[in-house]
């Protein structure tokens, strides 16, 4: 085994620790940390276990919005038109947030089927709609028409 | 008028860049030095054809000629001209415009400082087929001189853009991207050639050094617009589009350190090659995945699928290209063989952190790519979080930052062992007892994350004070980032916020410092109207400062923005973003205290300044030889 050939070995041996390691960290990590993405519908008909981190997304239902007379606590619920889902929240809304607009809520489902949500996302975008969401709307505009 | 010009120019540039990349190849196989030579004059032409269009765009934008359709959708008679003559890269189509402009500066600068390489028309006639690439894009599906209906007024700038630091981060960011395809197309040109020697190392260094710095700059310029305009106090938030500017960055750290490599010792020009290649593909993915519409974020302007299909394509057809020429050249190529060297060596320690920066950039790729893949293949809708990227980031972060302040301080070849521990236990001790007393002393806790990192920090900046005098570039880089490693990693764990419903008169306590709430009065700027409110911040008795956040309403495009009222300084920052009003008097706040924050853009500058030394310094040989007899 000449000088170039034991280089080569370092080279691989590197290469395959490096890589070796970053799996088992990725692995470890992915299963952590996946949020499964649900329309109001899909959550109403699945059986996520509770604790369980979640992202929602859908409309804003009007006339949903009910602040807490004291602190920053709100109740709204979330509709794709089929399903509501009431979410909780405390804290300071986005800007975009609205009522009849998109929005996504990170959190978990309590046993009473509430979301418990630690973050509220409204995109910078009015036309903005989470994918399946506005996917379930047209077809739902189709029918009303 | 201005719209058929603009139009006639792309056109015309259209034509130049197909001459540019057809006739030089041409020139190539037929042996006709005529042919060769063409492609400078037809990059010449090219490059002042765009320049035109470019510049009657801006006009356009200047005079608000509403008879564009894109500047009709992206400007308004009541948007101040700063922000109109920007306004050019506010959307989709401009930004396109904005590359290709780029690009033809950066073969317009490759032309000139590297007029004696003896690759010129090769490279020449890349960059021409690239250019003639995106001009096709440009033109068949994003014209920006499309004629608009008449009578329409102006839909106004999307009101997140309307920023200072909006102006300069898309440009700085594009020239950053489009600089590794001048990297990419040199050595494409060496491949074809097979003539990857010293000369083609050193110039491809050159140019991605230059491009790295340019990305650095925008990177940092980004996490700064996204911290004091969207409100959340967030410098990053690993969201797509971020990490589509991360990840030619990651990789373009590992070239231009494995090309230092190749350049003085020889070693490993296969990976280099294809670390440039890489590099280019990770910026044509990063213009995909931001422009293509599949990921939905404040960059994304278009939704129009035929954009992204066509992105995809193109990126599929010229990586598969520059592989297959990779492939079939690569292994016939003869080069003299490299200088051996030992596992304890810089040669070792160069090549272990580009392989660590690789893997780096690979998780972050999954992360990015995992959610679009899922979909794609429909098996639902998930998001992979910030807890991902931060846990997969963390212990490789810490092995690079060991290599970091071990590497430099190796000789090239071999080091002895026990010299080497000689030459930094002390350093190493010093350095985490003291990061160790500092963060107990701060805290009153022991966190092992913030110990770690900031001792690691220190270590690096102690380890390489004796290479400032050698090599100024290189140390200053890397004091950069232990710099904003430390302002990353304290920021996270000194931090303090508080969300609060508030009415004047009330105070809040956060850190050492009081935030009282004087009062609220309306306010009405040139395109917008809002609320101003005043917050004075006492520490104990003494007063700091007056802050003054705002609420604003866009009047065109009915848009709610929150302005942000910071306090900056060196070692801690105050932040307030107002909320909501609640009801008569009572709003929602949000305030934070935020600690060495600045320490993460301050450093993202110095690791730039670095990379302009170090593309300064020509005499590195010299330096180096003259630090590596200082080392040992």
């Amino acid at each position: 085994m000449n000088k170039i050939h034991k280089q080569r070995l370092y080279y691989v041996s590197l290469l395959i620790i490096g890589l070796s390691i970053a799996t088992g960290l990725i692995l470890y990590a992915l299963k952590q940390n996946m949020n499964a993405f649900l329309t109001p519908s899909q959550l109403a008909a699945s059986t996520i276990p509770r604790n369980h981190r979640l992202r929602l997304g859908g409309m804003v239902k009007r006339q949903s919005i009910k602040r807490d007379p004291q602190g920053l606590g709100v109740t709204f619920v979330v509709t794709d038109l089929k399903s509501d889902i009431t979410v909780r929240y405390t804290g300071v809304l986005p800007d975009l947030f609205r009522e009849g607009k998109g929005v996504i809520a990170l959190g978990t489902l309590t046993s009473q089927g509430i979301l418990m949500a630690q973050q509220i996302l409204a995109k910078h975008d009015e036309n903005y709609m989470p994918k399946n969401v506005s996917q379930v709307m047209a077809d739902k505009t189709t029918v009303n028409h | 008028m201005l719209r058929l010009l603009g139009e006639t120019c792309l056109f015309l540039a259209l034509a130049f860049a197909l001459l540019q990349s057809v006739l030089p190849l041409w020139g190539y196989y037929r042996c006709n030095p005529y042919a060769l030579l063409a492609g400078r004059p037809c990059m010449l032409g090219q490059f002042i054809c765009v320049l035109l269009a470019y510049g009657l765009l801006t006009t356009a934008f200047g005079i608000n000629d509403f008879s564009i359709l894109y500047v009709a959708a992206n400007s308004h008679p009541s948007l101040p001209l700063m922000y109109r003559l920007t306004a050019v890269w506010g959307a989709h189509e401009g930004s396109i415009l904005l590359w290709i402009f780029i690009l033809n500066g950066w073969s317009l600068a490759f032309t000139y400082f590297e007029r004696s390489y003896i690759n010129l028309p090769l490279v020449l006639a890349t960059l021409g087929i690239m250019s003639a690439c995106f001009l096709c894009f440009l033109l068949f599906t994003s014209n920006p001189f499309i004629l608009a209906p008449p009578y329409l007024t102006g839909n106004d700038l999307n009101p997140l853009l309307q920023d200072p630091g909006f102006v300069i981060h898309p440009p700085m960011l594009y020239t950053g991207y489009v600089g590794f395809a001048v990297a990419f197309a040199i050595t494409q040109a060496a491949l074809l050639r097979g003539t990857l020697d010293t000369d083609w190392a050193r110039i491809t260094r050159h140019f991605a050094m230059a491009a790295w710095c340019f990305l650095t700059f925008g990177i940092t310029l980004g996490s700064w617009w996204a911290y004091r305009v969207l409100g959340w106090g967030g410098f990053w938030f690993w969201d797509p589009v971020e990490n589509a500017s991360l990840l030619p960055w990651i990789a373009g750290t590992a070239l231009i350190h494995v090309l230092v490599l190749t350049e003085k010792r020889g070693v490993a020009k296969s990976w280099s090659a294809l670390l440039a290649i890489i590099c280019f593909a990770l910026s044509l993915l990063g213009t995909f995945l931001v422009r293509s519409g599949v990921l939905i974020s404040a960059h994304t302007f278009a939704n129009d699928p035929k954009r992204g299909l066509f992105l995809l394509i193109l990126l599929a057809i010229l990586l598969t290209a520059a592989l297959s020429i990779y492939m079939i050249r690569m292994p016939k190529i003869q080069t003299r063989p490299p200088e051996p060297f030992t596992p304890i060596s810089r040669e070792t320690g160069l090549l272990a952190n580009s392989a660590l920066l690789t893997v780096a950039m690979l998780t972050i790729l999954l992360g990015t790519l995992y959610p679009l893949i899922v979909d794609a293949l429909h098996l639902g809708a998930v998001s992979v979080g910030a807890p991902y990227f931060n846990t997969v980031m963390l212990p490789l972060l810490f092995i690079t930052m060991t290599i970091m302040g071990l590497g430099p301080l190796c000789a090239w070849q071999t080091q002895s062992a026990r010299k080497l521990w000689q030459l930094v236990s002390k350093n190493l001790l010093l350095s985490y007892a003291s990061a160790a007393l500092l963060i107990w002393y701060f805290t009153g806790t022991v966190d092992f994350t913030a110990i770690v990192s900031v001792g690691l920090s220190f270590w690096i900046i102690l380890s390489l004070r004796g290479s400032l005098r050698f090599l100024k570039g290189m140390s200053l880089a890397h004091f950069g980032f232990a710099i904003l490693i430390m302002g990353i990693m304290l920021s996270a764990l000194l931090s303090q916020e508080r969300e609060v419903r508030i009415k004047p008169g009330d105070a809040v306590t956060l850190g050492p410092y009081q935030f009282v709430f004087i009062s609220t009065k309306g306010e009405v700027g040139a395109n917008y109207r809002g609320i101003q409110a005043a917050f004075e911040v006492l520490k104990q008795t003494r007063h700091i400062t007056n802050l003054y956040p705002e609420k604003r309403i866009y009047t065109v495009r009915e848009m709610v923005m929150t302005k942000v009222a910071i306090h900056p300084a060196i070692f801690r920052d105050l932040y307030i973003a107002l909320g909501e009003p609640l009801n008569d008097n009572d709003w929602s706040v949000r305030i934070y205290y935020k600690p060495f924050i600045r320490w993460i853009w301050m450093g993202g500058l110095l690791m730039m300044l670095g990379g302009i030394l170090a593309l300064w310094q020509r005499k590195t040989l010299t330096s180096n030889a003259a630090w590596s007899a200082h080392v040992t």
